[in-house]
């Protein structure tokens, strides 16, 4: 009877969420510098960390002789968000963002590809700067 | 100061962290160390090269020492204790290294070595987990030196290994350090590029990542790779390497130590053909050519009609009207069965010796281990005499131990048909025109005859006794005669000669008559394993005799009906590329078994088998020595191509011959290795009478000296586009000497017209100094040569 009085947990998903951390492990994205440039570099130290083996990584020289990726995949069947490679990025490059809403309609829309991570880095790139602001004490 | 203790020396006692142990007195310290494992960080030291001690990262705590030392210039002395890990020594060598750290960029991330870094290694054992450096770094300019080395100076740490191999290793001096204190620097002094033969060592020996490898770079990580041992099949040194492979592809080549062979190099030629592995006429599947259109089948059908193709050649005109030219440079495997493959069908016929013209000497000699001695044994030689050989090309892994005899003292000469640029001093040089070589060979032949009292076997003595002597025949003769060690190197230019075989007997003679060493550098990677196996008229495998049949030459010279092309490219592999051309028009049916379809091979076969390539393909290889490398495949083979056993062995049973019921290479290789074993010794006492030598041709005007390009020597390494772009590569003109081009009334840099048999094409002309008068400088194998004649013979040249 005192549960009926007590002040409910339950909240109307999807119009109330529950606070996240800043630190929330949720979709990758690859961020870009404020020029426009991407800062992912090829160094491959996220797809040597990842335990999962869900990164997938070819690098190149691109026209202008900086180290670059021509395939950066991400497979989400895979992935299991720990985070390292975020924590082994050089750069800032490869994070995860607070978004968690996402399905898939066919089995390979799992592979997050260079264009979908970049497009989601783009998207949420206030958010993530904001996120990294806060944590950069602790780094 | 040399980091090789002499031998014989005597021992003295020291005691190292405690162990004692007995070294040679002279030794470094760092030279026990390595011996007993206990390890010790270094950058600058390399075993061998020349100590430079200035890194300063090995030092060591050494008793009664006022100062910590350097291990690797440090001798050893009796009753010396050294400690390596004393707080002393650990404080100095943290200390060189935070000093190391200060100028270098931490760029780790993008920079190629990252993960088999020297410096990156020893950081975390020795450096500081944060820089308390916060001034400015410096930074160096990178130099463009070529297309096959990447400079990143500001990595550099300044260890000097490089610059110290090319000086003592390579003998071109071609990087060196300029600049003092933090200006200083790695740079090139004529601002060239490094076109070293051996210039890829320098990748491996850096222990940073201010040299990597350009074709390379960015395209894998060190920890994404998987090694896989191989051997290299370009020249007869069989240098052991391991493939990086990653998901099945070849993506770089490192040496493989293996003291007997390469040491710890490799030559460039071996480092980067691979990147010819994919080219774009890469044969995928079996071709054939239908009303002059090539369509790609299944296997079945491809050995179908191959088969075919072999069998109504022979059933129509007979087993002699088949002739089968292989290349220098496959698997033993494949000249075992390919022998039996065409003696099984009555054809004699087979030869891989495709660079050669003279083989009138084949009845006194029998081609089987092209060394006399192994390949280690010319760093001892006292005495050594080239003999038509650029050795720095033909082998560079042998003009590194050339180079290293003459740096211990060895005098060497040579009588060759250019004055070719080597890194080694020669004592007596000869350079003559080609048709002259056999005269100035026939004067050392008889000087030696003069000294040693030995009379010249008959058929040498006519045009012995003809050959004018002079000092310096005299002076050679001499020291083949009373140096304990003496040794003749019979180089390629030798043996692609009009009069090859007076050479060879010359050779062979002089070296039986004062006791040297004859070593002959044939053409292609497993000359060795061919000879072994039988693949030549005349010879079954294991030096047996049998029937008779026509030599690469004849088979050309006299066009036959149908011919087997294993791995051939008729317009470049061929000594006379236009007779090729002649010979394979005027024949019904050619069967090509191949790992690439050039526009000559699609020109003149009916079928196109695809052959793997070594890297994808397997199989034992002998090196010139003799010694026996089997090779497993390291790359996925691409495409249909098959391993070159499992293709005749296939083409063995569709003919239904015996002998092709092989499951497994190993069977093969167990049947061809025993009757290996059952072969003799090799006749000691060659009977040089017998050769069948006519006189040496003495023709007037101008003579070709057709070397064959350094690489260019077989289809893949014609289509490494790296190499390619070396300077070593760049061939497209015709060289002519100074009084010759200025009878011809030719200027450098002229366009002139070069004609040989029946081909012409113009060129620019360059007059070299290097060359006698009368030689003509075009190199063969190349794109330009392709419809030429003979590598070594009279050719025209005149002004356009």
């Amino acid at each position: 009877m005192r549960y009926f009085f007590r002040p409910k947990f339950t909240i109307n998903y999807p119009e109330e969420k529950t606070p996240k951390s800043n630190r929330f492990r949720g979709l990758h994205a690859l961020r870009r510098y404020p020029n426009g440039e991407e800062r992912c570099i090829a160094c491959k130290l996220c797809e040597a960390v990842c335990p999962a083996l869900a990164i997938t990584i070819d690098s190149t020289r691109r026209g202008d002789g900086s180290r670059r990726t021509t395939l950066y995949e991400i497979d989400l069947f895979k992935c299991i968000f720990c985070g390292f490679c975020e924590e082994s990025c050089p750069v800032d490059s490869i994070v995860e963002t607070g978004f968690l809403e996402y399905h898939f309609e066919n089995r390979d829309e799992s592979i997050m590809t260079k264009e979908k991570l970049l497009a989601v880095g783009d998207r949420f790139e206030a958010e993530i700067a904001e996120n990294r602001k806060k944590d950069a004490a602790y780094r | 100061m040399s980091t090789q203790p002499a031998n014989g020396t005597e021992m003295v006692n020291i005691e190292v962290d405690g162990i004692a142990m007995e070294v040679p007195k002279n030794s470094m310290i760092i030279e026990a160390t390595d011996k007993a494992g206990i390890s010790i960080p270094r950058f600058c030291y390399h075993s061998k090269l020349s100590i430079a001690a200035n890194c300063r990262m090995c030092l060591v705590d050494v008793e009664k020492a006022p100062k910590p030392m350097p291990a690797c210039a440090t001798p050893v002395m009796d009753g010396m204790k050294v400690y390596t890990h004393s707080r002393r020594a650990l404080d100095a060598q943290h200390g060189v290294m935070e000093f190391l750290l200060i100028n270098h960029p931490l760029d780790c991330p993008i920079c190629d070595q990252g993960g088999e870094c020297e410096l990156q290694d020893q950081a975390v054992g020795y450096g500081r987990s944060v820089s308390r450096f916060v001034e400015r770094k410096r930074v160096v300019a990178d130099h463009d030196i070529g297309p096959l080395v990447q400079t990143d100076l500001t990595r550099c740490i300044q260890c000097t290994r490089c610059v110290r191999f090319l000086e003592e290793i390579a003998g071109t001096s071609e990087l060196g350090m300029f600049g003092r204190g933090d200006r200083s620097s790695i740079g090139t002094s004529l601002e060239q590029g490094v076109d070293s033969e051996l210039s890829g060592n320098v990748i491996d020996l850096c222990p940073v990542g201010a040299l990597t490898n350009k074709p390379f770079r960015y395209s894998a990580r060190a920890w994404e790779l998987v090694a896989k041992p191989s051997i290299a099949a370009h020249d007869g040194v069989g240098s052991s390497l391991w493939y990086h492979i990653r998901r099945g592809r070849v993506m770089r080549a490192v040496p493989r130590e293996c003291e007997s062979t390469n040491e710890t190099w490799l030559s460039d030629r071996d480092r980067y053909s691979h990147f010819g592995l994919n080219a774009d006429d890469r044969v995928l599947e079996p071709m054939i050519k239908v009303d002059g259109d090539w369509q790609t089948v299944s296997w079945d059908e491809g050995i179908r009609v191959a088969a075919e193709a072999l069998r109504s050649t022979v059933t129509s005109h007979g087993g002699e009207q088949l002739g089968v030219l292989m290349s220098a440079s496959v698997a033993t495997e494949e000249y075992y069965l390919a022998q039996r493959l065409a003696r099984g069908l009555d054809c004699q016929n087979i030869d891989y010796r495709l660079r050669e013209q003279d083989f009138s000497d084949d009845k006194s000699m029998s081609r089987t281990t092209a060394f006399a001695a192994p390949m280690a044994a010319i760093d001892s030689a006292d005495t050594l005499l080239l003999v038509g050989s650029n050795i720095r090309q033909e082998a560079p892994i042998l003009g590194q131990r050339v180079r290293k005899a003459w740096r211990n003292g060895t005098r060497i000469s040579a009588i060759n048909p250019l004055a070719w640029n080597f890194n080694f001093g020669l004592t007596n040089s000869l350079v003559v025109a080609p048709q002259n070589m056999v005269m100035e060979l026939a004067a050392v032949a008889s000087a030696v005859s003069d000294i040693s009292a030995k009379a010249l076997p008959a058929n040498l003595q006519t045009v012995c006794n003809e050959a004018r002597v002079t000092e310096v025949h005299m002076a050679i003769a001499e020291a083949l005669k009373n140096e304990a060690n003496s040794m003749l190197l019979l180089g390629q230019a030798a043996q692609a000669h009009v009069d090859a075989a007076w050479l060879r007997t010359l050779c062979r003679w002089i070296a039986v008559s004062t006791g040297a060493v004859l070593n002959i550098v044939t053409h292609g990677g497993n000359a060795t394993g061919a000879a072994m196996a039988g693949a030549l008229p005349g010879q079954g495998p294991a030096r047996s005799t049998v029937e008779s049949g026509l030599n690469a030459r004849e088979m050309l010279v006299n066009p036959v009906k149908g011919y087997l092309l294993w791995a051939v490219e008729p317009e470049f592999d061929l000594a006379n590329p236009a007779l090729a051309d002649k010979a394979l028009s005027s024949a019904e049916r050619v069967v090509a078994v191949s790992a690439f379809a050039s526009t000559g091979l699609k020109a003149h076969a009916d079928v196109i088998l695809p052959l793997a390539p070594a890297a994808e393909a397997e199989g034992l290889f002998f090196t010139l020595d003799g010694q026996a490398f089997d090779s497993e495949p390291a790359g996925t083979v691409s495409g249909q191509a098959k391993s070159g056993w499992k293709i005749l062995r296939r083409l063995g049973a569709e003919l239904e011959l015996d002998g092709f019921s092989q499951v497994t290479r190993a069977e093969v290789q167990q049947e061809m290795l025993t009757e290996f074993d059952q072969a003799g010794s090799s006749s000691a006492e060659v009977d040089l009478a017998e050769a069948g030598l006519s006189a040496p041709q003495q023709a007037e005007g101008l003579h070709r000296a057709g070397e064959v390009a350094m690489y260019s020597v077989d289809a893949l390494c014609r289509r490494s586009e790296f190499l390619q772009q070396t300077a070593a590569a760049q061939n497209d003109f015709v060289g002519l000497n100074a009084a010759d081009a200025a009878e011809l009334a030719l200027a450098d840099g002229q366009q002139a017209r070069v004609s040989q048999a029946g081909g012409s094409i113009t060129l620019p002309l360059r007059v070299c100094s290097e060359l006698p008068v009368g030689t003509v400088w075009l190199k063969s194998a190349t794109v330009v040569a392709s419809g030429l004649g003979d590598s070594f013979g009279p050719i025209k040249v005149e002004a356009v």
